[in-house]
């Protein structure tokens, strides 16, 4: 060892050596979670992308609305692991026949997390602020939720925004609020579950009314109030102590006095991790206590070791979309339909999509009322999808075909794969398949939403249980991404927007997947539930098909 | 030096100009807006028409420049399209990170490079300079992204030594000063919140320092190569001068020039391994953050990114220039 | 006396041609090329590139099954983390579509060869005119000449202090997304380099005495570019286009990465079958280990063939 007499040589084994301390103290490195009482007193969940804004009235992303859901609620809400529609901040609400007047009954003894009293006229307050929105708030880029549910404002700066449906809020005592519609709507109640539409104290209220979201350069600019803890303040188990952006998480405490059961570990993180694999180590790891949108080849590893990976029930649709303006050929009824026939839906569920997927066979899953087993269903067959290609002259038609990359949504964990399988059961029939990929956000949407996309594939998770809320959104009238003007589909589904009666709207919505599946303007893939996981210590709460989950009911075993 | 100074500062002007009109050029060459980053699915065509129309997005093109340039000479980068918040507070908020990873990728490199890069050239041919030269050829040719998976994948998932992701452990309430997370702890005496970042700071850098670590280590071999032969130490050794004056006055002293000037190039290039090591392990910087951008076209932080590597790249060159005239006189600059 | 002088500079001129000869010129490549043949560095480079060059041409004719087939799609389960390993029938294994890994890897190499020529020879092109033009400009050009070489170099370094990463993503985000693109992108990146490189060599034979002497005979400026600069700026360019073809895959592995890769994913590329791989490496790790694999082996071989030609071209190297 005649190298070590150098100095170089000493101070090479130096650095070897102190990377061993280092190694060696990091071995035992204190995990330091341990809470004062011995058990773990933070829990750490992991989502795919930070949230936009904590003000869930600005937002209108699944990522947002997991953290702002921790410490809002709205006047009403879903049963927890299912899609009804229970009471929230309100006991108890009702409607007049005509679906125009909504009289909630609220909860009583309910706090603010400034202290403020929860009451009818602090839920006034927070309607008429949104009601009352003007400049940049009036954009959908902030304000997606309540244009939705409410079309306009008490004063539309943009002359292509419909007028509001909102009318007024009155409190009527302190537990009852009164809020009135125009016209009756499919966007009510569903609406007023929407975490979107959850009460703020009026103290905050106030403060923010003093900020303005400001359009400049080339977006749009948050109010500094949404970006921060401070102002902010709901009445949900947990409120929010920081948003440390460097380290992309938001950190949360309980609230005390809560007026439900309480939060049962003391803090919560919500932090995101952008990758699937990413999220999968650093559960493995230790690092977090769970994490949604899991890869679905990794379901079976985390199962099998010992992980916990409740099955959520589905509450979405992926499907192929064709563009019939884009491709003169997919106005031809048996071009359609022999892509429908085409496609091994089958395999895609049984091999690619997380369990309990399933083929689907309508523009809505089988979770949502107005689901009907009625319609036509164009089951796999490429004899078929040949002979109806070769009867329509079409025998070498050539298709666009676009996809996203680098994205996973909760309908559709890996797009890319369900391309590649699609593209190569379309080849079968003879179709030839030029791919186009794009990145998801902007150049996807665009393209899709501009019609630019013959074939291209996209999805819908509801909001709340109202088949509207999925057909409407494509079927409604004509629309770029479609390329179609069908009178027969557009009149069929929008018999139910309208209609007060629940009953009678959900036999609309029957008829209405039936001309659609007639006239399929698309082909309807699957209905996927997202992944989600949590670490082998944790009592998960109830998975919500709708993806709500409430990490109160979290604690740790 | 200051003359040399002011006139590098004042190149500075120019070609930022110049930058700036080919990146306007290039922000009207590109598809796509704001409006569907923002909505997502919920997109509709009326929808983003309207978005467009509120940025101002539908105006002629001499008037958006006109902006443009007006934003760029009030030193603003303008808002980022993922957050809605200015790109300059993202920039600050996140650059810190990246500035701590940088310099502990870089003392990695440094510490373990030069030392070896000197033992290999005076141990030429034998083991130690196989080996060196071995790893720092695999060094180089190992694609950044899956060095960072492959140590992850042992190092923290397997053996559970190292965090996977983050900056500091969820549950270490840390006080945020300066923003470099080792630093704050050190200055506030919460010491366990420095160890903290310090574990997690490893395996990035580790990772990050890998190419430079290469490079360093085959600079100072060959420089060291190079310098021995020369006539002065040879003379040097044959006047029977004590080999560690040898080595610091007359091998290292020389021999180091050409590694300064690599290092400097080194720290600008880090950046682009930053981008893959910082997303591979979520690092909150600013290359998780510029890849992010990348994937969802947030075109405005590309642009004010690319503004500041041109200014941060003159002020590296500045200070190589200036570390030159210190190590060797004989480069003074007039 | 003109005739007279005119005369002495051009026997003046024949002896350093002369002189020329010896030390650089056809002598000076046969001395490297022989000391190439007994590098060992050179010789295992040169193995691996020839093995890799072989499997590029070879690979599409003797893959055993289709590369873009998802023939076994069937028995792959992805939502059960089923993989199927390596059998009698697919020697690699099958990937996660249920396609034949080892035709995918064997055609991969051409996909991959052609990425790193392609994108070597766009950068070493437009980088050698921008970097001749420059260097040209600046020992024969004058005072307006040095002017033109400042601000070209202003801006190659600009390209330069870039991330070669950012550069070639801001290249993709406005062409789209194509295999055109990637190489373009990958190319770009390598521009500023030769651009210096070739304006540097020319800078330092500029400067040399048979520069100087034609340039006093009066031979015209492209002349001397052409026949004397030029040649003798050569052996430096070799080196870095073999070097640079080993950046242009790693770099086109990272693009992959980024989803800035080939747009069809079903033509396999070694860059774009990693990066999928990746996701899997928990439950198939092989998938990712062998295009990891031969991208390590390729870019070391052009590596070490580089370096081998840098040692034996440059004297003060040699020990």
């Amino acid at each position: 060892m005649r190298i070590l007499k150098s100095r170089g040589a000493r101070m090479a084994t130096a650095a070897v050596a102190a990377t061993l301390v280092v190694t060696a103290c990091g071995s035992d490195r204190d995990k330091g979670d341990e809470g004062k009482d011995g058990g773990k007193d933070t829990f750490v969940f992991a989502g795919a992308g930070d949230p936009a804004s904590l003000d869930p009235a600005l937002a209108s992303d699944g990522e947002s609305f997991r953290v702002t859901r921790q410490a809002f609620e709205a006047l009403l809400e879903h049963e927890p692991g299912g899609s009804k529609l229970v009471g929230g901040l309100a006991e108890k609400w009702s409607s007049n026949p005509e679906g125009t007047v909504w009289t909630f009954n609220l909860r009583q003894g309910v706090k603010f997390h400034d202290g403020e009293a929860f009451n009818a006229a602090a839920v006034c307050a927070n309607y008429d602020h949104w009601f009352n929105w003007t400049g940049t708030y009036q954009s959908s880029a902030v304000s997606y939720y309540w244009q939705a549910i409410m079309d306009g404002y008490a004063k539309n700066e943009d002359k292509e925004l419909k007028p509001s449906n909102y009318k007024s809020c009155t409190a009527k005592d302190d537990n009852t609020a009164v809020i009135e519609v125009n016209k009756a709507s499919a966007q009510l109640p569903g609406g007023f579950s929407l975490n979107a539409l959850a009460i703020h104290s009026p103290k905050s209220i106030k403060e923010m009314e003093k900020q303005e979201a400001t359009a400049k350069g080339d977006a749009i600019t948050y109010p500094k109030y949404s970006q921060e803890a401070g102002i902010l303040a709901g009445t949900g188990p947990y409120k929010y102590v920081k948003w440390n952006k460097g380290d992309k998480q938001v950190e949360m405490t309980r609230f005390d006095d809560y007026w439900g059961e309480k939060a049962k570990v003391k803090n919560l993180v919500i932090k995101t991790i952008d990758t699937e694999d990413g999220r999968r180590q650093a559960l493995q790891a230790g690092d977090i206590d769970g994490y949604d949108l899991v890869a679905p080849a990794d379901v079976k590893t985390l199962e099998d070791a010992g992980y916990e990976v409740p099955t959520r029930d589905v509450f979405n649709l992926l499907y192929l979309g064709m563009t019939q303006s884009k491709n003169k050929a997919l106005q031809k009824p048996e071009v359609r339909q022999a892509i429908a026939h085409a496609v091994d839906r089958e395999n895609l569920v049984k091999t690619q999509l997380p369990e309990g997927g399933k083929v689907a066979t309508q523009f809505m899953p089988d979770t949502v009322a107005g689901y009907t087993d009625k319609v036509k269903k164009y089951e796999f067959d490429t004899a078929k999808a040949k002979s109806l290609l070769k009867g329509a002259g079409e025998s070498k038609l050539k298709v666009d075909f676009c996809y996203p990359t680098e994205v996973s949504r909760p309908y559709m964990p890996n797009p890319q794969d369900i391309f590649e399988l699609v593209k190569n059961d379309l080849e079968k029939a003879g179709i030839t398949v030029t791919p186009k990929p794009m990145t998801w956000a902007p150049d996807y949407l665009d393209a899709t939403e501009a019609g630019s996309c013959a074939l291209h594939l996209l999805g819908w998770t509801g909001d709340f249980n109202d088949g509207y809320n999925f057909i409407g959104t494509w079927f409604a009238g004509k629309d770029k991404q479609w390329g179609f003007d069908d009178k027969k589909v557009f009149d069929a589904v929008n018999a139910g927007a309208e209609e007060p009666d629940a009953t009678k709207r959900v036999a609309d919505y029957e008829a209405a997947n039936v001309a659609i599946m007639d006239f399929l303007p698309g082909l309807p893939l699957s209905s996927s539930p997202p992944g989600i996981a949590f670490g082998k210590n944790v009592n998960p709460p109830k998975v919500s098909p709708l993806t709500q989950e409430n990490f109160a009911e979290v604690s740790f075993k | 030096m200051l003359r040399l100074v002011i006139r590098r500062l004042l190149q500075l002007i120019p070609t930022l100009l110049g930058l700036s009109v080919l990146l306007f050029v290039w922000l009207n060459r590109l598809p796509g807006g704001p409006a569907s980053a923002i909505l997502g699915e919920r997109a509709t065509e009326a929808e983003v028409a309207r978005i467009n129309k509120l940025l101002g997005l539908d105006q002629p093109l001499y008037i958006q420049y006109g902006r443009f340039l007006k934003r760029i000479a009030e030193l603003d980068l303008g808002t980022s399209t993922q957050t809605g918040q200015p790109v300059w507070d993202e920039f600050t908020l996140r650059f810190p990170a990246t500035v701590e990873l940088s310099i502990a990728a870089m003392i990695i490199a440094i510490a373990v490079g030069i030392p070896l890069g000197y033992l290999a050239a005076r141990h030429r041919g034998g083991w130690l300079d196989l080996g060196s030269v071995t790893g720092s050829l695999i060094g180089i040719c190992i694609p950044v992204f899956f060095l960072a998976l492959i140590l992850k994948g042992i190092f923290a998932v397997e053996m559970g030594i190292f965090p996977t992701t983050g900056r500091q452990s969820t549950d270490i309430n840390a006080t945020d000063i300066t923003g470099f997370a080792v630093l704050d702890g050190l200055i506030t005496g919460e010491f366990d919140a420095s160890w903290d970042a310090l574990v997690h700071l490893v395996l990035p850098a580790v990772t990050l320092a890998s190419i430079p670590l290469a490079v360093i280590v085959r600079m100072t071999r060959a420089s060291v190569l190079e310098v021995v032969g020369e006539d002065y130490v040879r003379t040097a050794e044959s006047k029977g001068l004590e080999r560690k004056v040898v080595r610091g006055r007359h091998i290292m002293r020389n021999a180091l020039l050409p590694v300064v000037t690599a290092v400097g190039l080194l720290t600008g290039s880090l950046l682009s391994g930053a981008v893959l090591t910082e997303s591979v392990f979520t690092f909150g910087g600013i290359g998780s953050f510029i890849r992010t951008a990348i994937s969802e076209r947030d075109y405005p932080v590309l642009v004010g990114f690319i503004m500041f590597i041109a200014l941060i790249y003159v002020l590296i060159n500045l200070l190589v220039d200036l570390a030159y005239s210190l190590i060797d006189p004989r480069v003074r600059v007039h | 006396m003109t005739t007279s002088t005119k005369a002495a500079k051009i026997e003046r001129l024949a002896e350093l041609t002369a002189q020329n000869e010896t030390s650089s010129g056809a002598s000076l490549w046969r001395e490297a090329f022989r000391r190439l043949k007994t590098s060992k560095m050179a010789i295992i480079g040169g193995v691996v590139i020839a093995a890799f060059i072989v499997m590029a041409v070879v690979g599409p004719w003797v893959a055993p099954h289709s590369p873009k087939a998802l023939t076994w799609k069937d028995e792959v389960f992805l939502n059960r983390g089923e993989f199927v390993g390596p059998r009698g029938e697919n020697w690699f294994g099958l990937d996660h579509l249920g396609r034949d890994m080892f035709s995918r890897f064997l055609v991969g190499a051409r996909q991959t060869l052609l990425v790193g020529v392609v994108s070597m020879l766009i950068g070493l092109i437009i980088g050698a005119v921008i970097g001749v033009v420059s260097g040209a400009a600046a020992t024969l050009g004058g005072a307006a000449g040095r002017r033109v070489d400042t601000v070209v170099m202003r801006i190659t370094d600009i390209m330069l202090a870039l991330p070669s990463l950012l550069l070639a993503a801001s290249i993709a985000a406005v062409m789209g997304q194509s295999l055109t693109t990637v190489m373009i992108a990958v190319g770009v990146v390598q521009i500023p380099i030769f651009a210096r490189l070739l304006r540097g060599s020319m800078l330092a034979q500029g400067s040399k005495d048979y520069v100087l002497a034609a340039k006093s005979l009066g031979i015209r400026k492209r002349r001397i570019v052409v026949t004397q600069i030029l040649p003798n700026s050569l052996s430096p360019v070799i080196v870095q286009a073999t070097l640079s073809l080993a950046t242009a895959i790693i770099e086109a592995a990272a693009l992959s990465y980024l989803g800035l890769g080939n747009p069809d994913p079903s033509v396999p590329e070694w860059g774009v079958m990693l990066s999928q791989a990746q996701r899997f490496f928990d439950n198939a790790p092989m998938m990712a280990v062998y295009p990891a694999v031969g991208i390590i082996i390729t870019a070391l071989g052009f590596t070490l063939l580089g370096e081998a030609m840098r040692e034996a071209l440059d004297p003060k190297l040699r020990g």
